[in-house]
């Protein structure tokens, strides 16, 4: 066990934890933030998708004591009021059916589009790779990251 | 207007206080769906229960619980809609609830067979027809006039001649007070103003913002975390636990071992024995447990040849032998080949298709084959239990809640009253939850600790203890005259350890000559419904087939088909044939319509697929473009009937999904067996289409229709593996014979 002090969507967060314990299970165990999801523990599926200094990041395999002062942002602090360009467009398309994996793919679009605010149809599709959706949404994800590029760039 | 008999129980009269400080935010229990707008809305002081499946609260608001599980199929959404609609109240005033397990109050809580919607069509809005009249007598009453003039309008009451006006919130306590009418009216499809609009998903922001949702993220004060262990192959068994470690490890609680169902277990449908006896691991964090797993020693040795009792859906009795031994793909290959070759159970035969054959001018004979496939939802099989000496909290995802109430019931000896069960969303189901034995580890777990637990099973838990879909195996033969018409036709289908085969569907009906026989072969592996069961298989092997069948004859395939059913309508074959000939003509006709069918489209390739199943009709044309060698599927055009539609941009979503979940699989999917272990139990290995992959863009097209909705969130699924078997064909000159059809060296994007 040691102590981590770490930076969670805005927030100083006190964590007393087994020094390799995934970034997902800190947040999901430790301070009860369940939006990030478990899907795989492997980083092979991207439910879990963060952002650790604004790069989209597998929170699954990165451990704890590996975080030090960078600043992590999970679903829940995305936005203040849950109006992020990528939410709002989710909705617009009403993106998801079962909407287990809907965080992490919203995580990577929103990172993607902080790095290239317009990317092109390919561009979409490599960096949602690591995204899986059972439910086969991924026309609309595509759709919703279309339209939160052109409200980003209008 | 259809006039129908209520079926309700009486009204109960619920007076619930708004939460102290009066006017609030939206603030329920986190089981409760979102409203649909998300702004800040007033509770009302007080909650009017007209029936079981809505109140009414004195500022207007309406609560409208939705009764099954919602899996991703939309039913959270659209099953309340229904209810809406006959309550004519005004969307926005609505908030969804999910309801809890009740018997009494509701009909059928169940996630399967794509049938919320056709189930619930009636008795849903039954329940909204029956408060509107309530309202409607409430009105009549208070301004003394007749119940006939009373006409209601977006949570409004009107008296026109009189010019009296209410809305529902103001006469929601004087309805409470009157009688359930013994009979109500529904509305006229056309007068309908929810059903057929597209509304969307009352948990959307909840789903976007990452609100606590599902069975994984629900947690009570005190609770712990469980994990189990279970055997490394089908047919071993635990043969002795060295916790030593495990129990000295941070974080741990206890460490035991369960038996799932005692040995004299009448075992229902909906259980799984696959693993009788299991080690749980309990502490306080998830990281903490899985450590403490992975520390455990254990043996297990293989069990031999015994026999289960088992009751079915329908409630029959049979006995189901569990043959011992550790099976393997290799093994599973040869067994079905042989069994193919023998002659199987005769299903259906219209004719004489042997002697028919023997003439035929020109034979097809072609054989297809399927992998076992793991569900792989991506939120992994979990619940929370918590059991005192007097009862059972159970919360979770699961789709049978019914069935399993009665499995927990009889596992803990409590009366079934003392169940109760809550559902939350659920992270995809697929069928896979309609198999709960993780309720009764759960409920065994929580027990045996006396605390609250949460059960986890971790990807390769759920990937390694699956309820899969069969392996499958069909021979196709078809006997062409010098004219070139379709004069006999034979399917000999099985599968490991179910068979495939609809001997009652199309061509069934359609050709003079008809054989349809099966098989089986015995597995312990467990095995289950998966999206669209048999038909996930039959189909694309079928469509296939077909195809090849009207290449051979020199027809296009469209016409092909479609000439066949015309047949049917006409002049059917056999006095039972499960489908309408004229609805799969018909969504034919419309994805002929709307592909452009027959244009020859520079660098297109396009294949062509129809299948009847779940009561809907669905047809595909799948548009491959090959690029730098790689297939990729620019479009999918899809026609379907499946009745009236009940929320458009749900319903296309879900059809957009079934396509995409259909190619994956057909494309990549599988799981395969090396001494009863799966070889693939984590996402490195076991491939599910990715966005790469995916469709570039997909057309749903629906066939207008003033038929009581049937299946969507299944039909979908099978045939656009034909379409796209037939479609690699054009791109790449082979025909594809198992899936996963990456095997043959192909892939898409």
């Amino acid at each position: 066990m040691a102590t981590f002090n770490l930076t969670v969507n805005g927030k100083k967060q006190t964590v007393e934890a087994d020094p390799a314990t995934p970034v997902l299970w800190v947040l999901r165990d430790h301070l009860n933030l369940v939006g990030t999801k478990f899907g795989c523990g492997m980083a092979q599926c991207g439910a879990c998708t963060i952002h650790v200094n604004g790069s989209a990041t597998r929170s699954c395999m990165l451990p704890v004591s590996s975080v030090g002062d960078q600043r992590i942002t999970t679903i829940e602090g995305l936005s203040e009021k849950g109006d992020h360009p990528v939410q709002k467009a989710w909705l617009e398309h009403d993106v998801p059916q079962c909407g287990y994996c809907q965080a992490g793919q919203i995580m990577s679009a929103a990172a993607l589009l902080k790095e290239n605010p317009n990317p092109t149809d390919e561009q979409i599709e490599t960096a949602m790779n690591g995204n899986i959706c059972r439910c086969g949404t991924y026309v609309r994800i595509k759709a919703a990251i279309k339209t939160a590029s052109q409200n980003l760039n209008a | 207007m259809t006039a129908i008999k209520t079926s309700i129980g009486r009204r109960s009269f619920l007076k619930t206080s708004a939460l102290a400080g009066g006017g609030m935010m939206l603030s329920f229990s986190w089981l409760a769906g979102c409203k649909p707008t998300p702004d800040m809305v007033e509770l009302p002081k007080e909650w009017f229960e007209l029936n079981g499946y809505l109140k009414i609260g004195d500022n207007g608001l309406v609560t409208i619980m939705s009764p099954n599980p919602e899996i991703g199929q939309n039913v959270k959404t659209s099953m309340p809609m229904l209810v809406a609609e006959e309550l004519d109240v005004d969307w926005k005033n609505v908030i969804v609830e999910q309801a809890p397990l009740n018997t009494t109050v509701f009909t059928r809580q169940l996630a399967g067979g794509s049938q919320s919607i056709s189930q619930g069509w009636k008795s849903l809005r039954m329940a909204g027809a029956t408060a509107r009249r309530m309202l409607r007598e409430a009105a009549a009453k208070a301004w003394q006039v007749p119940v006939d003039e009373i006409t209601t309008e977006a949570s409004m009451l009107y008296h026109k001649a009189s010019g009296k006006s209410a809305s529902y919130g103001e006469m929601a306590s004087a309805a409470a007070n009157i009688e359930v009418p013994k009979e109500v009216e529904l509305k006229n499809n056309s007068d309908f103003k929810i059903i057929g609009t597209s509304r969307n998903n009352v948990d959307g922001q909840k789903i976007v913002t990452g609100q606590p949702l599902y069975g994984l993220d629900y947690r009570k004060e005190g609770m712990l975390i469980a994990m189990i262990a279970h055997p490394p192959a089908f047919g071993m068994k635990l043969k002795s636990v060295d916790d030593v470690q495990a129990r000295s490890m941070p974080g741990i609680k206890d460490v035991f071992t369960i038996k799932t169902y005692p040995e004299d277990y009448a075992q229902q449908w909906c259980d799984v024995d696959s693993f009788p006896e299991l080690v749980v691991v309990v502490g306080n964090t998830t990281w903490e447990v899985m450590n403490a797993r992975k520390a455990l020693k254990l043996e297990w040795e293989q069990f031999t040849d015994h026999e289960i009792s088992s009751s079915t859906f329908w409630g029959t009795t049979v006995k189901i032998k569990v043959p011992g031994g550790l099976e393997n793909s290799a093994q599973h290959a040869k067994v079905m080949n042989d069994l193919s070759a023998k002659a199987g159970k005769v299903v259906r035969k219209d004719g004489n298709p042997e002697a028919v054959f023997k003439k035929a001018a020109k034979v097809i004979e072609r054989s297809y084959t399927a992998p076992f496939l793991a569900h792989n939802t991506m939120e992994p099989m979990n619940f929370f239990a918590h059991v005192t000496d007097e009862k059972a909290e159970l919360v979770g995802p699961i789709q049978t809640p019914e069935f399993m109430e009665k499995s927990v019931a009889a596992r803990l000896n409590l009366p079934l009253e003392k169940i109760d069960i809550q559902m939350t969303r659920q992270g995809g189901g697929f069928g896979r939850r309609l198999y709960g034995h993780f309720l009764v580890e759960a409920a065994l777990i929580s027990q045996q600790v006396k605390a609250p637990i949460k059960l986890i099973y971790t990807r390769e838990d759920d990937m390694s203890f699956g309820v899969y879909r069969p392996a499958y195996h069909a021979l196709y033969r078809a006997a062409l005259d010098e004219n070139n018409n379709l004069i006999a036709f034979h399917v000999k289908a099985g599968g490991i350890p179910e068979s495939p085969l609809f001997a009652n569907r199309f061509p069934a009906g359609a050709v003079d000559n008809y054989l349809a026989e099966s098989w089986t072969a015995e597995s312990n592996i467990s095995v289950g419904a998966f999206r669209a069961p048999a038909s996930n298989f039959i189909a694309g092997a079928e469509q296939s087939f077909l195809d090849e069948v009207a290449e051979a004859a020199g027809k296009d395939p469209i016409q092909f088909r479609i000439d066949l059913l015309n047949r049917v309508v006409s002049n059917p074959v056999g006095e039972k044939n499960d489908y309408e000939a004229k609805r799969l003509i018909g969504v034919l006709e419309l994805v002929r319509s709307k592909s452009n069918w027959g244009q020859d489209i520079p660098e297109i390739h396009r294949g062509v697929s129809a299948y009847f199943c779940h009561d809907s009709y669905v047809a595909h044309v799948i548009d491959l473009k090959v690029d730098n060698g790689k297939p990729r599927v620019e479009k999918v055009h899809c026609a379907v009937d499946c009745g009236i539609v009940v929320n458009p941009i749900a319903a296309i979503n879900l059809v957009e999904g079934g396509s995409v979940d259909g190619i994956g699989h057909a494309m990549y999917s599988g799981l395969t067996f090396t001494n009863g272990t799966p070889d693939q139990i984590n996402f490195d290995k076991y491939r599910l289409i990715r966005h790469k992959e995916a469709p570039k863009a997909i057309d749903v097209h629906f066939v207008e229709s003033d038929v009581d909705p049937t299946g969507l969130g299944e039909p979908p699924f099978p045939p656009v593996i034909g379409a796209l078997a037939n479609a690699l064909y054009k791109a790449t000159g082979k025909r594809h014979y198992q899936q996963p059809y990456l095997g043959a060296g192909i892939t898409l994007g």
